[in-house]
């Protein structure tokens, strides 16, 4: 260390002469120490290489692991469907069985009314998730931005409806129905449907709404919409990400559903793929190969409806509006 | 262009009492501004002007007509929110045409209207840009953009500059000034800032507690505060109060507290107008106090004062000085003090101001 002190009384030449000494000094001890450093600096890359490559490889594997998980009985399924008549018991593992053949497909679409099921269910099911969704952002809209008598309490009933199990719900709904005369007709399906995925849906759009600035609004007001307009032209727009999920929701719901469905509906010609696919499986002979192909097919649109509103999945879609 | 009247405004929020009774008047092509402590009810009535609140009772008029029940859409009026809510959905170009379109205006004259306030504001490069990919200042920008193109009666603008740094805040505000002598529009802006007020407005109306405090231009507002409050929000540094009492002697006004002994001259203040004993508060910018001058005319005696904290600005410095046990805030050319050094400190007459200490009210001239 310098010293302050002793530096001030020195002469400028003995100043100089001390400086030299130290640079030197110092570059010697910069000299020796470089090297090892620079090792050190290597070793610490690699291994951050190293540990990097790890964490990715664990990554890896644990996502393999969950698609495989779900994938398998999909495979399983689809080689069922493949499988000649007489092989439908096999123990066989493999995805493509020896003597694969579409035949199950075919007797499934020749011999059966599985293509009017599959339109019955596309018809409620579209109507359903349409109509379940316009109901529910607009009342998801007045719970969130409305101040009303029993909003609070609105809130909580949506809710706690949602705790009461499906099965409970049967006997009054089927007592409904058939008292509105809607029994083994779309518009009862579509009824008890569309209005049982309300609450959920309206949760999700009242919860993203909420994050939507009321300034937006206000702003769509003075440029001059009425509130209607405010509501069509900036806060649905804003709002896909939580209206294409509430759409998923209840497309998959009503796509999926068998006692409602079953309790309703009591005409073959009237029959969702759910409960039409149970047709298949008799008291003493179940044709597993249609069941498996139905099955197959069924997958179909709702793979359709999930590819596509994947796309409007994205959310962040509010950022920039307000400073944040 | 036009004129606006607040009259009598009164706003309840339940028992909450926001507004008690404003009156307030915007002149053609005046720019207004409304300053206060935050809560003192100033957005609200911009609101209420905008149609986005309620009015509880009293009258909101434009050009005359009354428009209390007025949709916010019929009353031709732009805002620029404090959080500039553009539409995030729509590109920068979209966010200004907005209003036009849902008037069905022609597609050429929204698009001219929108290259030309694109021009003014210096924006026209991000026209097709979402407002995303924006900076806070061009984002405000932009916000004023969506109201220039309207060519509304009224502009109206909530707190624009608070959300933006410093040095954004003083280039937007001077882009603002120059904004107003462009449109030569009707202005009513809000900000809880006074150097905001004090450099753009025409006329200041200063609020507290749901009341107009004080209205003048600027200087009025500056050197004639109405009362303790105005006295003490407009200005910085803060005014000096000394609490004391009044005494007045044969036509000669004395304020004496526990620590300080001035005269106040009849130019100051009207001997008529005190009582011998009457409390009083006595306010004096930091600006308006000497340190260490010899007497001279219109300046106070000499106050013996010890320098506690000295801060250096540059070329000006801010002295906290003692006197007795009174601290006083003294702005002057910086000559580099140590604290602890005794000052000898006097006041200038000319901007000294007394107020009564019950009414809060400015009694000096």
């Amino acid at each position: 260390m310098i010293d302050n002190k002793k530096t001030s009384a020195m002469s400028p030449e003995e100043l100089s002469e001390k400086y030299e000494k130290t640079k030197e000094s110092l570059d010697q001890l910069r000299g020796m120490l470089m090297p090892f450093l620079k090792a050190q600096y290597e070793k610490n890359r690699k291994s951050l290489e190293r540990r990097e490559k790890i964490k990715i490889f664990l990554i890896h594997l644990v996502i393999i692991i969950c698609c495989f998980i779900c994938i398998y009985p999909l495979l399983r399924i689809f080689s069922i469907s493949l499988r000649p008549g007489d092989k439908l018991f096999s123990t066989d593992l493999s995805l493509i069985p020896d003597g694969a053949t579409f035949s199950a497909y075919v007797s499934l679409l020749k011999n059966t009314n599985f293509l009017r099921w599959l339109w019955n269910s596309l018809v409620i099911t579209i109507a359903t998730s349409f109509i379940g969704v316009s109901l529910a952002s607009t009342a998801a809209y007045a719970f969130s931005r409305f101040r009303f008598p029993g909003k609070k309490i609105g809130m909580i009933i949506l809710l706690s409806s949602q705790m009461i199990p499906a099965g409970m719900l049967i006997l009054p709904l089927f007592l409904m129905i058939m008292k509105m005369n809607l029994m083994n007709s779309y518009l009862g399906m579509i009824i008890a449907y569309s209005v049982s995925s309300l609450p959920f849906s309206i949760w999700i759009l009242k919860g993203y709404y909420d994050t939507i600035p009321r300034s937006l609004e206000e702003a769509a007001l003075v440029d001059g919409t009425s509130a209607v307009g405010a509501f069509w032209r900036i806060i649905l727009p804003l709002s896909t990400p939580a209206l294409s999920i509430a759409f998923l929701f209840n497309f998959t719901t009503a796509w999926n559903e068998y006692l409602v469905a079953r309790v309703v509906l009591f005409s073959s010609q009237q029959y969702t793929w759910t409960l039409g696919l149970f047709e298949l499986q008799g008291q003493y002979l179940t044709q597993w190969g249609m069941f498996a192909a139905g099955s197959m097919l069924v997958t179909i649109p709702v793979l359709i409806v999930f590819l596509y509103s994947s796309k409007w999945l994205i959310s962040g879609l509010t950022l920039g509006s307000v400073k944040g | 262009m036009a004129s606006v009247e607040f009259k009598n405004i009164v706003k309840r929020f339940k028992e909450n009492t926001v507004l008690n009774g404003v009156n307030v008047d915007i002149k053609d092509k005046e720019f207004l501004v409304i300053v206060g402590p935050s809560g003192c009810g100033k957005s609200t009535l911009l609101r209420m002007l905008a149609g986005l609140e309620t009015v509880t009772d009293g009258d909101i008029l434009i050009d005359g007509e009354r428009v209390n029940e007025y949709h916010p859409s019929k009353r031709n009026i732009a805002m620029v929110f404090q959080d500039y809510a553009l539409y995030p959905h729509m590109t920068v170009a979209e966010n200004m045409s907005f209003s036009l379109k849902l008037k069905k205006t022609p597609q050429e004259d929204i698009d001219a209207r929108v290259k030309e306030a694109a021009a003014t504001l210096q924006i026209t490069q991000y026209l097709a840009r979402k407002p995303q990919a924006l900076s806070g200042g061009q984002r405000q920008r932009v916000a004023i953009g969506r109201a220039i193109v309207r060519k509304p009666k009224v502009f109206l603008f909530d707190e624009p500059l608070s959300n933006l740094d410093a040095k954004l805040r003083e280039e937007m505000r001077v882009e603002i000034a120059k904004l107003h002598q462009r449109l030569n529009a009707t202005i009513l802006y809000v900000t809880h800032d006074q150097v905001e007020a004090m450099t753009l407005a025409d006329r200041i109306v200063v609020m507290y507690n749901g009341k107009v405090q004080q209205e003048g231009t600027p200087m009025e507002v500056y050197s004639k505060p109405a009362n303790l409050f105005v006295a003490g929000f407009i200005g910085s540094p803060t005014m000096n109060f000394l609490r004391g009492n009044a005494a007045v002697k044969g036509g000669k006004t004395e304020f004496i507290s526990n620590d300080i002994k001035i005269t106040l001259p009849a130019s100051l203040l009207d001997p008529k107008t005190v009582k011998d004993g009457q409390e009083i508060v006595v306010g004096v910018r930091p600006d308006d106090i000497s340190v260490d001058v010899p007497a001279k005319e219109g300046l106070t005696e000499a106050l013996e004062g010890k320098l506690d904290v000295s801060e250096l600005l540059g070329h000006r410095e801010n002295l906290y000085i003692y006197i007795g046990e009174t601290r006083v805030l003294a702005n002057t050319d910086a000559v580099g003090r140590t604290p602890g050094d005794k000052v000898k400190v006097r006041f200038n007459y000319a901007n000294m101001h007394v107020f009564d200490k019950a009414t809060e009210k400015r009694i000096s001239r």
